[in-house]
């Protein structure tokens, strides 16, 4: 069995309680790094543990964290990015609904660490729900001293609000957050300055994922040391994993990182294989905006090595022939699903949460939507298909926001691997499954 | 403060600190200029939406050698020291300057024949330099009724590119903004929430900053293509502005008061509704003489000139 940091109480009835999660040695770390650390110093055990970023660009959270501007006079803040809305990505809401105290023990951590008197949870509006169950649990560790004024007599005084976006994909690109959080419309900003220079109210301000953010407990109970021994190479610790599609099991798995892709499919501890024994056919392996795999390069990379779930074994190969760890959201699709299909949905969703600001992502976006449509339609030519691929390759790398990447990547390597199925389409005039 | 050097298409100029890629290249002048559909240098916070400024910047500074890894928005990209920045000369800038054209056509609805903004549009010029010849869509253009938001401006949401500028106009001229930007993605649109009218002093100036056809004067609208109209600059004693206009005329008629634009379309100075809307007759002005207008489009009609390429320039399209 893995080493469960995240989900080792996840199913105690009654968690989202402050007592029973006090009980559960809730607030331990709280009440260590307040007594026993400096701000610095609990940085430095973040740093330690080699944790990164867990909302999908994998950045070194500790790193991160020293980047903010701690001259400036001016207030600091810290942000908690809970717009998950990836496509295939589940795993926030989890910890948000089920475990909500985690959440903001490590809130209070990461306040404390980076100096910041009010915090943010950043929350999607359609997950309305969980914002009431975090929103009771605030009032808890107001009532029960954690929050508000002198934190345990620590002489740390910390704010913690959540709020709810209008549910936009796009305000989960952190400027875009901050630009909703100020209440405004959720535009990308144009970097740099980067928000831990200029964030939130035009002061410094870092923005972590749920996922990094209930980590921090469990390392500064632990020690940043032993988070580092868990995982491999530079994919220290454990990950969510939300499985979706094909699969006997769907649902959310901590794993550690390194575990092989082949045991996470077919292990009946985690995926449990491909539904009714059917052949797997292709995985998306980090939410839809990283690049799709066909089984045979999933399970082994180019060079014929195991494949591990880790940020480094996933991105082997590159983008020719390998993908990324993403935010966790692992999509599989046996023999019998329909990749330009699949592909549409991904291309529809894009088209709709695309905020419009720069060009090529407003029209490139619907424009790939429409040629999909009209392959999948059976309406498509061989023209269409290279028309895609040369769109997808001017969308990447020309956005403000990594949209546009996320956008283009799924066309350009669904074809990459697939042009025999996009081929079949047009030939046949029709969708042949 | 030393002054930063830059090279921009081998040509080298000397620039203070904070300038932009695209500033220290209008400093130059000429075609080593990107094109500005978003930016505008009166407008604080535009640019860096449209994207046709895109550059490559082969070399970061003199302190760190490596080129920048993305093309990068000219107009919001600061130079450093011994920068290299490639123009007209990189391939791959282009390459990308045709597809952001593509793109920006993609649902733009090329009425030219009809439009008002046809002869002095940006959008023209930009498809004019680097556009493809022929379209490779097929599919069907987002398309939205023409409306009026206020008595003396019509909105055409068809030719719009979501440039902002007509919304940091209001934002940072008028007294209040009471239009915005509205939904997202290529469905968003520029509009008065639940019919607001556009009703302020300097509203009319989001015609002005407007690059493309999308906003329009009411007081003009089909009385004459502007290449048949002759500008004058003029002025008069105005108590809300400058007062420092064009007069846009035929014989002796005022068809069209607008502001002064330099070679980059950009107002010199923001002028009122009053100038602008109310005083069409030549004797409320004090005519100074013929403006020159220096733009290649249409509206320099029979006074096309090659442009004067820099050196190993690349071929467009």
């Amino acid at each position: 069995m893995a080493k469960q940091i995240l989900l080792k109480n996840i199913e105690v009835p009654g968690l989202a309680s402050f007592g029973v999660y006090r009980q559960l040695g809730g607030y331990s770390a709280v009440e260590k790094a307040l007594a026993n650390y400096t701000p610095d110093q609990v940085t430095n055990e973040v740093t330690r543990s080699g944790l990164r970023g867990r909302g999908g660009a994998g950045f070194p959270a500790g790193m991160k964290w020293g980047f903010i501007d701690k001259k400036t006079e001016n207030p600091r803040y810290f942000v908690c990015n809970f717009d998950e809305s990836e496509p295939g990505t589940f795993k926030d809401r989890h910890i948000g609904q089920l475990n909500p105290h985690q959440l903001i023990e490590g809130m209070i951590l990461g306040s404390y660490a980076l100096g910041a008197k009010t915090s943010y949870i950043y929350i999607r509006g359609e997950l309305f729900y969980v914002l009431r169950i975090i929103e009771k649990a605030i009032d808890e560790a107001y009532k029960n001293g954690f929050l508000g004024n002198n934190i345990l007599g620590s002489g740390f005084s910390l704010d913690l609000y959540c709020q709810p976006g209008a549910g936009a994909y796009i305000c989960g690109e952190e400027t875009a957050l901050l630009e909703s959080l100020e209440g405004k419309r959720g535009n990308p900003r144009i970097k740099p300055p980067f928000p831990a220079v200029v964030g939130l109210y035009g002061c410094p301000t870092v923005v972590n994922n749920v996922e990094t953010i209930a980590a921090l407990p469990w390392i500064i109970n632990n020690g940043g040391e032993a988070y580092a021994e868990i995982g491999i190479g530079n994919s220290k610790g454990t990950k969510l994993i939300s499985a979706c599609g094909h699969i006997n099991k769907p649902g959310v798995y901590e794993i550690e990182l390194g575990l092989p892709v082949e045991e996470f499919i077919y292990s009946d501890q985690y995926c449990g294989g491909i539904r009714n024994g059917n052949k797997l056919k292709a995985v998306v392996a980090g939410g839809s905006s990283v690049p799709i795999l066909p089984a045979n390069l999933i399970l082994k990379t180019a060079a014929g090595e195991t494949r591990f779930m880790s940020y480094e074994s996933l991105s082997e190969g590159g983008f020719q022939t390998g993908t990324m760890l993403g935010s966790g959201g692992f999509i599989v699709m046996d023999e019998t699903a329909c990749i330009v299909k699949n592909l549409l949905t991904f291309a529809k969703f894009y088209h709709h949460e695309s905020c419009g600001q720069c060009s090529p992502c407003r029209e490139g976006t619907g424009w790939m939507e429409k040629i999909l449509h009209r392959i999948e339609s059976g309406h498509g030519t061989m023209k269409d298909i290279d028309l895609l691929v040369d769109i997808s390759k001017h969308i990447e790398g020309n956005t403000i926001c990594p949209l546009g990447d996320a956008a283009a990547w799924p066309v350009a390597s669904a074809i990459r691997h697939f042009r025999e199925e996009f081929e079949e389409h047009v030939k046949l005039q029709k969708c042949p499954f | 403060m030393p002054l930063l050097k830059v090279t921009i298409d081998n040509i080298e100029v000397e620039v203070e600190a904070g300038t932009t890629i695209m500033n220290a290249a209008r400093k130059i002048g000429g075609s080593v200029v990107p094109p500005a559909m978003c930016y505008y240098s009166k407008l604080e916070g535009s640019g860096g939406k449209c994207r046709t400024c895109l550059v490559k910047v082969a070399k970061g500074s003199s302190k760190d050698t490596r080129p920048m890894p993305k093309l990068v928005a000219s107009c919001r990209t600061l130079v450093q020291d011994g920068m290299v920045v490639e123009n007209r000369t990189s391939p791959e800038v282009m390459e990308n300057r045709r597809a952001i054209t593509e793109f920006l056509l993609l649902n733009h609805p090329l009425d030219c024949p009809v439009c008002d903004q046809a002869g002095e549009c940006h959008l023209q010029d930009l498809s004019y330099e680097h556009g493809l010849e022929e379209t490779r869509t097929e599919e069907d253009r987002r398309t939205f009724e023409p409306v009026d938001i206020g008595e003396l401006i019509k909105l055409h949401m068809n030719r719009c590119i979501l440039c902002y500028r007509c919304v940091m106009v209001a934002d940072q001229i008028t007294d209040k903004r009471v239009h915005g930007v509205l939904g997202r993605g290529d469905h968003s649109e520029i509009s008065t929430q639940i019919a607001k009218a556009v009703d302020n002093d300097f509203s009319g100036n989001m015609i002005d900053v407007c690059p493309v056809g999308a906003l329009t004067d009411k007081t003009f609208r089909f009385k004459s293509r502007v290449w048949f109209t002759k500008p004058f600059d003029a002025h008069r004693g105005c108590t809300k502005c400058g007062g420092k206009t064009v007069l846009w005329m035929k014989g002796d008629e005022v068809l069209r008061v607008t502001g002064r634009k330099d070679k980059y379309g950009e107002l010199e100075e923001f002028i009122c509704n009053s100038c602008r809307f109310e005083h069409k007759e030549t004797a409320d002005w004090v005519i100074e003489g013929a403006r020159n207008i220096e733009r290649h489009s249409v509206i320099s009609q029979n006074h096309y000139e090659k442009l004067d390429l820099p050196e190993n320039a690349v071929e467009g399209k």
